[in-house]
């Protein structure tokens, strides 16, 4: 569905059901140079089980048309005035990796604007090394491969897959390759400056669930408790999953969430 | 400047293992045959879930099974897709994947030169439902270019044709078809990824019949159709049935759910459950077996193969050779280009003396089975005239490159002496 977000089409999943504003919402975020498909699994999940969806695509990436925000502070920024224009007070926000920093900022810059945080394969710093950067900003392949490889648990090249038929790293490879050129480097350059003051992360009110893999390459899964240990009242999950754990484990993530979301204040 | 990406296992690894976990339920190492129509569905909520692609997982049998998964992952690792879905033969995947695409209305532009069979759906049977094709050349990217209509909706040919043994020129057709927002789709069954990755050379979707050396022994029927994952449906506008509501799930509109794999999830969705020409566990797991040793079998077949072109091309007994290894073929240097390690362990070649040569000839060989197949461990003939392309007029045969003495051979995994031993005594008894 689409709505108008600082004045561009903002397009976003809704799981497979009429957004509805009255139910809870949880807002999706991916990871750079990547898509709501990703969250295929949890927000089609979601979206048929008593929450409002927005699986967006951030500008500029998938469906958004406009450009990609250079800087983890806009993107939030983005987010916020979208839960304001799809016409809620607040929602819950989760994000993957890129979208966990975004997701982290929404609440740290427009706490009233999340209800709920849910932070996976997150970590802060989130360096990414100068190799990927300059593949990154040259467009090449080899940016696609760093991105597919490093993004799952090292036995994933050669495991059965959780979701029957599909081959993850040629699946998350293609969607990479598919980003318009230079927002792969831009999403990566804007992960690779990110750094609130460490009073931010101690200032978020929103509930927190961190969730990590204790195969990522990517953000090791101590980048992970070590945030959750900076935000109050943070959860930690761990999973025997790697940095892409959405399509991994994709069961697991989704009982995390759903334990997470469901909670009562 | 140059960039570096990190290693990926190579083809001979991804043959052995891709798609394949030790079974977590029991630590079996070799692929368990899941032998079971459906699965146990823990809960009512899980149940709906499982129906309505909110969790993925094995339902029944006839949509996904996990030995069967195992089989479409290691394709899809070993072809570079997206992913991949086994289908009940050959014929049965590329009908799946015709039927994802397209409906009454639509239009196929074909290379002339293809397996009786699929010949025969494009033909003969595809127009009853109101689907037209138009055959082109194989090698006049001008007569593909020039067949292309408004509703064309596919390109599709064989990557080395049968039994012409003549090389689709993937890369021009995958600009064309890039061109005119129309996928390109490969039967890549005689050359297998260990020869060449049609996907890496420019097509979008690839169908094997895994009859033939995927399996690589002759026990089995069985097909898989294969999704690069970079066709964009959107863009393209031509496929609403990829890019728009489906009412037969819930108006999902596939493309939104997964830019790169909807249309797996709509021959899925729709294609198995509808149609049902799904693979069985038992089939997928003798396929594998073969599978894990495709990249020893292919060199040998490839090689073996090429000892008995030479052979034949010297023979008196042989008017002309169908092999693009012989140095005159039309396609000599676009196989060099396109399959550097070797083509086609099938050939084609006219014996002096037409039919009736031919008959002597397949009944003086003893190490040679006479059958209709293809890509077994055993060394095989036929005469394609009179047996799997006897549908087809003189004048599709002659366009498919068969001549009423073409004699088509598939060699197999014998040693190369005691086959031009059998083919040369075959050969002296022809011309008696």
């Amino acid at each position: 569905m689409n709505f108008i977000v600082q004045g561009y089409p903002a397009w976003a999943y809704g799981g497979g059901r009429t957004f509805d504003p009255a139910l809870p919402a949880i807002v999706f975020l991916h990871g750079a140079a990547l898509d709501h498909s990703v969250w295929q699994w949890q927000s089609r999940y979601f979206a048929h089980h008593g929450f409002a969806v927005l699986a967006v695509d951030l500008p500029g990436h998938g469906r958004s048309p406009g450009t990609p925000r250079p800087t983890i502070g806009a993107m939030a920024d983005w987010v916020a005035d979208l839960v304001e224009a799809a016409g809620l007070e607040a929602a819950h926000v989760v994000g993957h990796s890129m979208g966990s920093l975004v997701a982290l900022d929404t609440a740290i810059r427009h706490p009233r604007r999340v209800a709920r945080l849910a932070l996976l394969g997150a970590a802060v710093p989130m360096a990414v090394g100068e190799p990927f950067l300059a593949a990154a900003k040259d467009d090449s392949p080899a940016a696609f491969d760093m991105q597919s490889v490093w993004g799952h648990a090292r036995h994933v090249a050669l495991a059965a897959s959780a979701v029957p038929g599909i081959a993850l790293h040629g699946a998350s490879r293609r969607l990479v390759a598919r980003a318009r050129p230079g927002v792969q480097h831009t999403d990566l350059a804007a992960c690779h400056a990110y750094a609130p003051a460490v009073e931010a992360l101690h200032g978020v009110k929103a509930p927190t669930l961190v969730v990590a893999g204790r195969r990522d390459l990517m953000t090791p899964w101590k980048s992970g408790e070590a945030l959750a240990r900076e935000i109050p009242g943070a959860a930690f999950v761990l999973l025997d999953a790697g940095h892409a754990m959405t399509g991994e484990s994709p069961r697991e993530v989704l009982h995390a969430l759903h334990a997470h979301l469901r909670a009562r204040p | 400047m140059a960039h570096s990406g990190p290693k990926t296992p190579h083809i001979d690894t991804l043959a052995v293992h891709a798609g394949q976990s030790p079974d977590p339920a029991t630590g079996a190492r070799a692929v368990p045959i899941y032998q079971s129509a459906s699965f146990v569905l823990p809960d009512t909520d899980t149940a709906a879930a499982l129906f309505n692609l909110e969790l993925p997982g094995h339902v029944y049998s006839r949509l996904s099974n996990p030995t069967v998964a195992v089989f479409e992952e290691r394709m899809a690792a070993l072809e570079g897709g997206v992913g991949a879905i086994a289908t009940a033969s050959g014929q049965a995947a590329l009908h799946l994947a015709i039927a994802t695409l397209m409906g009454r209305g639509g239009h196929i532009v074909s290379s002339a030169s293809l397996y009786g069979g699929s010949h025969n759906l494009l033909h003969y049977t595809l127009p009853r439902f109101g689907i037209e094709t138009t055959f082109v050349p194989v090698g006049d990217p001008g007569a593909w270019r020039g067949a292309i209509r408004p509703e064309t909706r596919l390109l599709f040919g064989e990557s080395v044709g049968n039994p012409s043994v003549g090389v689709l020129d993937i890369p021009a057709l995958g600009e064309i078809a890039d061109a005119h927002a129309i996928p390109l789709l490969v039967d890549a069954t005689v050359t297998t990824p260990c020869l060449g990755r049609a996907l890496d050379m420019g097509a979008h979707l690839v169908v094997h019949s895994a009859t033939k050396f995927l399996s690589g022994h002759g026990v089995v029927i069985g097909g898989v159709l294969v999704d690069g994952g970079r066709f964009d449906w959107d863009a393209s506008g031509k496929f609403p049935t990829l890019t728009e509501p489906y009412d037969g799930f819930h108006g999902m509109v596939f493309s939104e759910e997964s830019a790169v794999s909807a249309f797996l999830l709509r021959a899925r969705r729709e294609g198995l459950r509808d149609f049902g020409a799904c693979m069985a566990a038992m089939t997928a797991f003798q396929i594998l077996q073969g599978l894990e040793t495709l990249h020893l079998r292919m060199p040998r077949h490839v090689r073996t193969t090429a000892t008995v072109v030479e052979f034949l091309a010297r023979h008196e007994a042989v008017a002309r050779v169908h092999h693009p290894d012989v140095a005159a073929h039309p396609d000599h240097a676009l196989a060099k280009r396109l399959y550097p390690d070797g083509c086609s362990a099938i050939l084609a070649f006219e014996l002096k003396g037409g039919r009736e040569a031919g008959r002597k000839f397949i009944e003086a060989l003893t190490l040679f089975s006479h059958l209709a197949n293809i890509g077994d461990a055993k060394s095989l003939v036929i005469h394609p005239a009179s047996t799997t392309h006897f549908r087809m007029d003189d004048a599709a045969l002659a366009a498919a490159g068969i001549g009423a003495g073409t004699v088509r051979l598939s060699i197999g995994l014998e040693h190369p002496d005691d086959l031009l031993e059998d083919l040369s005594r075959a050969l002296r008894a022809s011309q008696k």
